[in-house]
């Protein structure tokens, strides 16, 4: 095992999905208080197919080639969405899922299209669907890098932006701020985020990287910031954890084992979390009803002292 | 009957219970319920499996029916404790699900159970596993069960229609007439979860989750009566198997895949041309107020 955590790619791999981690928390807690966390899931199943119609237009497997179909195909994806909700009664939730399962449809179609043709097998597309870290080389480790970092800077250096788009979007009005231009750079680091994740995680579990992360820090801070800096924390160290827990068996699947860690986290945070954490709810709780009974039997011992029942 | 004969039965068994189904999901706006049951069955057919040993029949419904109560449940749960409930179902669903993948990785093997499988479905192999029906003759194992699920499906609906109709327009109303909402709830969450299950072996995961969700969406645009809807979203469900087999077997590729892609192609017809709600409609409607 020591010899996998002293090869210089195994380094590197970690490295990208820890920054993954913290770019996947830091945005998905933007998705979470835009209550779309489900978007990411159904964005990341619909760009398997722009992964596929890349790969078979280049022929190779160049990872930035790739991404860039990725996010041509899940912006397409996003656009139907709010078009399909926007021109009928159908619900948000409604078109998600639909987007999701025809888009992954068609994926499948074309991957199986790929797979059958000469050396299709040997062009590792499967792994888009659980993600395997450790097939990464290192040029992808630096388009991975790259593309993250740049997401990370959009959302702290906008960070004021942010919040006033997500809590306040009158004052953001006022303010000038134009909520539709923020909307465009939202779908786009989300995008950003997903197809860069999918690589490491797969685009079944993107989304939990996503989502988990951002719920967990709720757990601990009413502030805003503070719940940015805990959400990219617990992402960045599910994702050390997990690609190092994947890298102990052979052939294991990243994406599954950084989602567990992340839950771990997520369960933590939910039992002992200072914020409406069960304990400290049930605690609180316990010690108002002794509050309370102590006040009732106060007053029943005065009225018994009266002679009163 | 012939090989494309089987596998085009097996799908429009699959279409029908689930678009039946999918009228009420998307009607109770929880179109997202099936993405994550449909992913999480994965893990009660795998544990069932670690149990049993054995990869057929009861075992594998009764873990999924079980799991699905489980998501059904956490999520609920989950909600309680005042966690959204798009941030509960992301939640609740990637987790068990990724527990199932790492099962099959690290314990199962990829001997018998294999996650591409659970995924995509291999409808292909299914006219080959029959069983012995006495009036019926040699049917194919998948198909009978599909079948029985379909009956247990229709049965459901036409015996509690009033019901379902009742907690799904008006929860406040069906509980002051005395119907038990609670109860309501979680047997359709059964329903959902027997008809993924026997679904997910003939075609995998995803076309389940299009199969739920689409042809009941397309029929939504085409009608406002109940009734009606369950029929167009039949009709529909079936329409999208047959035509997907025709593609999958032209250009050769997954069948499922291309169901799934099917049940889309019948979505953008009815978006584009339904009379109501429909693109054309949307646009042609003004003018005609102009005249």
């Amino acid at each position: 095992m020591w010899s996998i955590l002293a090869s210089s790619n195994f380094q590197w791999v970690l490295a990208s999905t820890m920054i993954l981690g913290v770019a996947a928390g830091m945005v998905g807690l933007l998705a979470y208080w835009k209550k779309q966390s489900l978007m990411s899931d159904a964005l990341a199943h619909a760009a398997l197919p722009g992964v596929i119609i890349a790969f078979l237009l280049l022929g190779e497997k160049n990872l930035f080639i790739l991404i860039i179909g990725a996010a041509i195909s899940s912006l397409i994806g996003a656009f139907l969405i709010q078009w399909i909700q926007s021109a009928t009664r159908i619900t948000e939730d409604t078109a998600m899922g639909m987007i999701l399962s025809i888009f992954f449809g068609l994926g499948i179609m074309l991957l199986t299209i790929v797979n059958r043709s000469a050396g299709g097998n040997q062009s590792g597309l499967d792994s888009f669907i659980f993600g395997q870290a450790a097939s990464m080389v290192k040029s992808d480790v630096f388009t991975m890098l790259i593309l993250t970092l740049v997401v990370i800077l959009i959302v702290f250096l906008g960070f004021k932006e942010w919040k006033i788009y997500l809590f306040d979007p009158q004052f953001a009005r006022g303010l000038g701020l134009s909520s539709k231009g923020m909307s465009v750079i939202y779908t786009v680091v989300l995008v950003t985020t997903i197809v860069v994740g999918i690589q490491a995680v797969g685009v079944i579990l993107i989304a939990a990287l996503l989502i988990i992360p951002s719920v967990s820090a709720r757990y601990w801070t009413n502030s805003f910031f503070c719940m940015l800096l805990l959400s990219a924390l617990f992402g960045g160290l599910s994702g050390i954890i997990g690609t190092y827990l994947s890298a102990i068996g052979k052939g294991w699947p990243t994406g599954p084992f950084i989602v567990i860690v992340a839950a771990s986290f997520f369960v933590l945070s939910l039992v002992f979390g200072k914020e409406k954490g069960i304990l400290v709810s049930r605690l609180e709780f316990n010690a108002q009803r002794k509050l309370l009974n102590s006040q009732t039997n106060a007053n029943a011992n005065t009225l018994d002292s009266k002679g009163v029942h | 009957m012939s090989y494309t004969a089987w596998i085009i039965v097996t799908a429009s068994l699959v279409g029908l219970s689930c678009s039946l189904i999918g009228v009420f999901l998307i009607l109770r706006k929880m179109a997202m319920m099936a993405d994550a049951i449909s992913h999480t069955v994965l893990l009660g057919i795998v544990v069932a499996y670690l149990i049993t040993k054995e990869l057929s029949g009861p075992h594998m419904l009764i873990g999924a029916i079980i799991a699905g109560l489980l998501t059904a449940i956490l999520v609920q749960w989950l909600n309680n404790l005042s966690i959204e409930q798009h941030a509960s179902l992301g939640i609740v669903f990637t987790t068990l699900f990724a527990i199932g993948v790492i099962l099959i990785a690290t314990s199962v093997g990829n001997a018998h159970l294999d996650v591409q499988h659970a995924l995509m479905g291999e409808i292909t192999f299914i006219p080959w596993e029959t069983v012995t029906i006495p009036v019926l003759g040699k049917i194919p194992e998948a198909t009978l069960l599909l079948g029985v699920v379909l009956l247990i499906v229709l049965i459901c609906i036409i015996a509690f229609y009033k019901e379902w109709k009742i907690t799904t327009f008006d929860p406040a109303l069906a509980a002051s007439l005395g119907i038990p909402v609670v109860f309501m709830h979680y047997l359709f969450m059964s329903l959902v979860s027997v008809t993924t299950v026997a679904s997910f072996d003939a075609v995998g995961a995803i076309m389940v989750v299009a199969m739920l969700i689409t042809p009941a969406a397309s029929a939504y645009l085409w009608t406002d009566k109940l009734i009606t809807m369950l029929v167009i979203s039949a009709i529909f469900g079936v329409i999208s198997a047959i035509i997907g087999y025709y593609i999958a077997a032209w250009v050769d590729t997954s069948i499922s895949g291309s169901m799934a892609f099917a049940t889309g192609i019948i979505f953008m017809l009815s978006f584009v041309s339904s009379p109501k709600h429909g693109l054309l409609a949307k646009y042609t409607k003004p003018m005609k107020s102009v005249v």
